[in-house]
């Protein structure tokens, strides 16, 4: 069993919620993301969603389009994201990790070679913002021969006629894209949650995770009320902003910002 | 009246894209999911507007009584004296209401946004002509409109931003990135995201998910093929040698589009060289870029060995872009168009050059064009006929070449 499916397995039978964190590879330096990496599980993090950082990221916000730009000031490099993940691994052979980004880094290095190299890594799904289902076949059989889930992406357009389609040869969970927008803006109500959730669990029996607008921790815990895991990511971006100095860089303070924010959503997704 | 080119046989080169929006390995639909579905509307909106027999007369109508189509060609005497070799023609699109071919296009899309049912347009703009033409055809049919223009280009194209203030649409400065078209086509499909039931987002160029490179080509191509047709009444007979101008490639799509399937016609484009190809600063995609997806379209990219998209530098506001439309990546890799590109110093004694000799002011865009057929006509024999598609006037340029030349406004 796949490190995700036997993840969401135990918390099915725990009967409580998930809990996704995302960090940007890199951001604010390398060290920095990998000491939060590193903290996320103790912390409560069920599954880490890792940004992989691109210049053109048209589906995010300002909070994380400037995470990418920090991290690329740093020296970001899809190289150094799955070195992190070799490095998480070496210590934690449970959590799963997936990587979210955009596609032509991942063309750049080669689909292939990357899809060797991040199952080599320990990274066990991938999230391609701007890779939808009909063009997937670019990387779907290197992915499928890693045993790496292509994570699916389901928005509120996505309609009942078009649902069956983007969710044929899916793996791992569904990613419930809550709004129509850009991350880190609007949030969805628990009225649009309960209408959405039962669409898509009518078409598969996959997990369903929502992100796009989970900030708090009441609505991580609304969100996981209507689906089995919340994605947060902007809000713990904002955090770890925050706690820079005036150059960006950061302070003896960051990690330990960021992870109790993770300590804090975790409890709510838990019912805490 | 306007010969519409001959229906494509099954060798043509006119017959892309696939189904899946491809030509050859280029183009496609890479848009996050939350797009998708309109895109597929789109789509399919535009393949029902091609087949309504209504359709292309409500488009021709307004091309001839607000554009003001056709476009004329022109012989350019005195260039042709000048450079002392092949015979030189304009074709005029600098003519259109606007002043750029941006307009053929913006026409066909709102005729489509109407139809489709929206009440509110996007765009993105570099120079602002496309941002102009979008303002325009928004005023004329009263839906509101929003132009994302990169902060570095608003400073650069003050009399454009104003142009579009006064016809009523609200040009939102982007300062992500380096404040370029790249970065205003980013935040357009920000926004696109965020407003999926109401807008329409008319793209600019022969970019972007399919089928706006399709679409986009369509509706310019009334360059080529009315330039096809004025040449056969002029000189009876084909060009020799189509040159254009490329950025995203929109008008050069629509001068090369008709002639495809015309072996005898060499097709060139002109990248911006900026300050040289072997520098950093240009925006020769074909040139020096290789094949990456950005913006919807798998097409060739200025990028690093990391796939992060560089920034593209040319004097020409227009031509500041690190991608093309994936149907010239096609062309390029096929052989059927020679790419070529032109500096910013070429460009603007190019730009020069025409001024005073045809009394025309050609924008920077067109000025590249200019630049390489001021290249190749010398050497070419004075039977050799050139057409070049003068796809835009230079008003709005007057303030950055005074100041590339030294002169105080």
């Amino acid at each position: 069993m796949s490190r995700i499916a036997a993840r969401f397995a135990q918390i099915r039978s725990e009967k409580r919620g998930a809990l996704i964190p995302f960090l940007e590879a890199w951001d604010p330096d390398g060290a920095t993301s990998m000491a939060i990496l590193r903290g996320m599980p103790e912390a409560g993090a069920d599954l880490i969603e890792i940004g992989c950082p691109f210049t053109d990221p048209m589906a995010d916000g300002p909070t994380i389009q400037l995470a990418g730009r920090r991290a690329l000031d740093a020296g970001a490099s899809m190289a150094h994201t799955l070195a992190m993940v070799r490095e998480f691994r070496r210590e934690d052979d449970a959590t799963p990790i997936i990587l979210m980004g955009y596609l032509n880094p991942i063309l750049a290095y080669g689909p292939p070679r990357f899809c060797t190299d991040a199952a080599a890594a320990g990274v066990d799904g991938l999230i391609i913002v701007d890779l939808p289902t009909e063009e997937a076949d670019l990387i779907a059989a290197d992915a499928a021969r890693n045993q790496l889930d292509i994570i699916r992406l389901v928005a509120p357009t996505t309609d009942d006629a078009r649902l069956p389609h983007v969710l044929a040869g899916s793996s791992g969970f569904v990613y419930y894209v809550s709004i129509t927008g850009i991350t880190g803006t609007r949030t969805a109500s628990g009225d649009e949650l309960a209408r959405a959730i039962p669409r898509i669990r009518a078409v598969t029996d996959l997990p369903v995770a929502v992100g796009f607008g989970v900030r708090s921790p009441a609505q991580a815990a609304l969100a996981t009320r209507h689906a089995d895991a919340a994605v947060v990511a902007s809000a713990l971006i904002d955090t770890l902003a925050a706690s820079l100095d005036a150059d960006r860089h950061a302070t003896a303070g960051t990690v330990r910002a960021v992870l109790d924010q993770v300590r804090t959503l975790a409890a709510a997704v838990r019912g805490g | 009246m306007i010969q519409s080119s001959p229906p494509a046989g099954a060798n043509s080169l006119r017959n892309g894209p696939d189904g899946r929006g491809r030509f050859g390995e280029f183009g496609g639909r890479f848009v996050a999911e939350t797009l998708m579905p309109l895109v597929l509307e789109v789509e399919k909106a535009y393949d029902a507007a091609r087949a309504d027999p209504a359709f292309q007369p409500e488009l021709d109508a307004y091309l001839k009584n607000y554009i003001g189509r056709p476009s004329p060609l022109w012989f350019a005497e005195r260039l042709t004296k000048a450079l002392g070799g092949a015979k030189v023609y304009f074709k005029r699109d600098e003519l259109n209401h606007t002043g750029a071919h941006k307009i053929n296009s913006c026409m066909g899309q709102i005729l489509l946004a109407r139809r489709m049912g929206k009440t509110r347009i996007i765009a993105e703009t570099g120079a602002g002509q496309h941002g102009v033409a979008t303002a325009t055809v928004c005023a004329l049919f009263g839906l509101p409109c929003t132009v994302y223009m990169g902060a570095t280009d608003v400073a650069r194209q003050a009399p454009n931003v104003f142009r579009m203030k006064l016809l009523g649409a609200e040009v939102k400065p982007v300062t992500s990135g380096a404040g370029t078209l790249k970065d205003a086509m980013n935040e357009a499909l920000r926004d696109w995201v965020a407003n999926v039931s109401d807008t329409f987002y008319i793209i600019g160029t022969v970019a972007g998910p399919h089928p706006y490179p399709r679409m986009v080509r369509d509706f310019q191509s009334v360059i080529g093929d009315e330039a096809k047709a004025q040449m056969h009444e002029a000189e009876g007979r084909l060009p020799d040698i189509a040159v254009a101008c490329i950025g995203g490639g929109s008008n050069a799509m629509g001068l090369f589009h008709p002639f495809l399937d015309d072996p005898s016609v060499r097709l060139i484009g002109v990248e911006a060289a900026g300050h040289g190809l072997d520098t950093r600063q240009h925006a020769a995609s074909l040139l020096r870029g290789r094949p990456g997806v950005l913006h919807g379209n798998r097409t060739y990219l200025l990028q690093d060995e990391d796939g992060q998209i560089q920034e593209a530098h040319s004097i020409s506001a227009g031509l500041d872009y690190p991608g093309i439309g994936p149907e010239h990546s096609w062309l390029h890799d096929i052989g059927r168009v020679e790419y070529v590109a032109a500096t910013d110093d070429e460009a603007l004694a190019a730009f020069q050059l025409c001024t005073r000799t045809e009394g025309i002011i050609p924008a920077l865009e067109p000025a590249h064009a200019i630049a390489h057929v001021a290249k190749i006509a010398p050497a070419l024999s004075p039977q050799t006929i050139i057409l070049m598609n003068l796809c835009g006037r230079g008003d709005k340029d007057i303030f950055t070449v005074a100041d590339a030349l030294g002169v105080k406004l």
